[in-house]
């Protein structure tokens, strides 16, 4: 069994494992930029939401908008409005919901785009395209990460896309530093890249994408719920507390609501990053390791 | 390698110590634990040749490719391809094999030039290479005016000849093709047999390739595996095949109701192997080289005094050497494979 045939490749393989890698992110991104119509579409929709529901819940108007008083006693408006402004800061650390909101959505958006890295496997692995990339020698783990890498790209850019909008829309801007910026940002990729591979590697063996899509639609609201994003944690039920204690969301959003906001948070900085780099550090090598395994038959 | 081998013609091993560039050795896939689709098969491509798989949807032959460009591991057995062991040795097969699937696998959103070049770069090829390279090759395969557009503007044929472009990019040795030219009419079928030649010839490689076409594996191969249920009933040139069933059929009726049989008569003609009465009047004969056996046979019933009323050559094609040995007909499958493929392309199609 000696090698007797000779090489024929004129080349030599580039050295840089990274160079398929590369190669597989930048067509996901290709898909994506070089499309006015899907580029727009994406970002079109955090608008939506930012729009629609961060201002349609104006939490601050019930405590400061309005005229109530009680009978018998007479209080005066500045002293109400002073009081529903104490109220707004105990309950969501800053004066204005849209504020609270808009930090919550620039998380909401980065998983909405984390969760269709696992719905491009299924099509790659209905139309062939799977097949064919797992004949060459690209690593295995560098198809996974393809999916993961492009996707928290996007959900990157999307977030960034949002915070512009938040703060023309009005998002309160006193405390925002570039530091805190990129602190926020560092904290979403990291709850990106982990959701990611959570997602990808549902989608590992799917061959069937109605199922994929039901994963997502069971999955989408409820991580959103239960999570700070919309709703401080801390008036909800203690059950319901342990779950977005695990939720890798509220944890990105404690810190974009620390760094930006100034709000006082849930832990520390340094416990949230730790949390989020251990969350993505766990998934993306389980993700590397099972596509080793599971990615072909 | 470097042993001699006893071969009894028919596993396809061979008998001197050949360079084989596909070994496969005893090769065994069960699906589920249940489904054998490969049932323990041996056989030997030799370098320079175009090797077929002949046989029916669900024969074993895709299950056999994918196993040999390591998209899937045999239940047992092993296969040396290009001198790598398929299940030791993955990254080193894969990176000296071209591959070009059964199904459309360009990426629709991307013109056909990326598709090469993403290509070019999973295999680690430096972009000066590969330029220059997927340059030569779409020429090769007329699609450089249409490079610069996006895959899902591209006809059949084209779809097609990209995707051959793209599993040539490694300058591979060996090409596997899985049924190139499932889906597509007889006249863009023989166009790109065309290519497919052309590749070999200019590229000088050694092709791997399974159909269920007929006058493909006819027209393309060397020589031919017939596949049936996982295993190879048969292996060699289509010649050789044609003629292991006993060489053409002629057909003759004699004129006259005398009701004599006349088949130890037509026995005797050199080079009948065989002949049966059909009807009172009729007579099948099997012959070598029949052409020259329907003349003798015209002349000996006149010398006996009966008129030949009519007289048929039939060549036997490579459905009759299917049918002989698999008892089915291939014939039939392929409708059924064409419209399977029909539905497959509209699925396709609804997804852009």
């Amino acid at each position: 069994m000696t090698e007797t045939f000779v090489e024929r490749a004129d080349w030599k393989p580039s050295s840089n494992p990274l160079h398929g890698l590369w190669a597989l992110t930048n067509r996901e991104l290709k898909k994506w930029y070089k499309e006015p119509v899907v580029l727009l579409l994406s970002l079109i929709q955090p608008v939506i939401w930012l729009g629609l529901y961060g201002k349609s819940l104006n939490f601050g108007a019930l405590f400061t908008g309005t005229s109530f008083n009680i009978p018998g006693l007479n209080i005066p408006k500045s002293v109400l409005d002073q009081l529903g402004s104490q109220i707004m800061l105990s309950t969501f650390g800053t004066t204005d919901y849209f504020s609270f909101l808009a930090v919550g959505m620039l998380s909401f958006v980065a998983l909405f785009t984390a969760m269709f890295s696992g719905m491009s496997i299924v099509w790659d692995r209905r139309f062939g395209f799977l097949d064919k990339i797992l004949t060459t020698p690209v690593p295995r783990g560098s198809i996974i990460m393809a999916k993961v890498f492009s996707s928290t790209i996007r959900g990157l850019i999307q977030s960034a896309i949002v915070l512009v909008l938040a703060v023309l829309l009005g998002m309160n801007v006193s405390k925002i530093t570039p530091i805190g910026i990129a602190g926020t940002f560092a904290a979403l990729f990291l709850m990106v890249l982990g959701l990611s591979s959570v997602f990808v590697m549902l989608a590992l063996r799917s061959t069937n994408w109605q199922s994929q899509m039901a994963i997502m639609n069971l999955l989408n609201l409820p991580l959103l719920f239960a999570s700070n994003a919309l709703f401080p944690a801390k008036f909800m039920p203690t059950w319901l507390q342990y779950v977005v204690k695990v939720n890798p969301i509220s944890y990105a959003t404690d810190v974009g609501r620390q760094l930006l906001l100034g709000s006082p948070g849930l832990n520390t900085l340094g416990f949230d990053f730790a949390y989020l780099v251990g969350f993505a550090a766990v998934f993306s090598a389980i993700g590397i390791a099972l596509s080793w395994r599971y990615l072909s038959q | 390698m470097g042993v001699l081998r006893v071969s009894d013609g028919s596993d396809g091993r061979l008998n001197f110590d050949e360079k084989l560039i596909v070994d496969v050795r005893g090769l065994t896939k069960v699906y589920n634990g249940r489904v054998k689709a490969v049932d323990n098969i041996s056989f030997g491509v030799r370098e320079g040749e175009i090797f077929g798989f002949l046989g029916p949807n669900g024969a074993g032959k895709s299950t056999t490719i994918k196993i040999l460009t390591t998209l899937l591991r045999p239940t047992s057995g092993t296969a040396l391809v290009v001198g790598h062991d398929i299940i030791r040795q993955p990254n080193e097969v894969r990176r000296s094999v071209g591959v070009v699937h059964q199904e459309y696998t360009a990426d629709e959103d991307l013109t056909g030039y990326e598709n090469i070049i993403l290509i070019a770069d999973l295999y680690g090829i430096p972009r000066e290479v590969s330029k220059k390279r997927a340059a030569e090759l779409l020429k090769l395969v007329d699609l450089e005016s249409a490079a610069g557009r996006k895959v899902s503007t591209y006809s059949g044929g084209m779809r097609r000849r990209l995707e051959l472009a793209c599993g040539l990019i490694n300058n591979p040795r060996l090409l596997f093709l899985d049924e190139p030219t499932l889906g597509l009419d007889v006249q863009t079928r023989v166009a790109v047999w065309g290519y497919i030649r052309k590749l070999k010839e200019e590229l000088d490689m050694t092709i791997f390739m399974t159909t269920h076409y007929l006058e493909e594996a006819d027209s393309l191969c060397d020589r031919i595996a017939i596949i049936d249920r996982g295993k190879i009933v048969r292996v060699g040139s289509p010649e050789e095949l044609k003629a292991s069933i006993g060489g053409d059929v002629i057909e003759v009726e004699v004129d006259g109701s005398t009701g004599e049989d006349l088949t130890s008569v037509i026995a005797g003609v050199g080079n009948v192997s065989e002949v049966k009465r059909s009807g009172s009047t009729g007579y099948r004969i099997k012959a070598k080289m029949g052409e020259e056996v329907a003349p003798l046979v015209i002349e000996l019933l006149r010398s006996r005094g009966y008129r030949v009323k009519r007289i048929s050559l039939t060549k036997p094609s490579l459905d009759e050497v299917y049918l002989e040995y698999t008892g089915r007909s291939l014939r039939e499958e392929e409708a059924d494979r064409d419209q399977l493929f029909a539905q497959r392309a509209t699925l396709r199609r609804a997804r852009g």
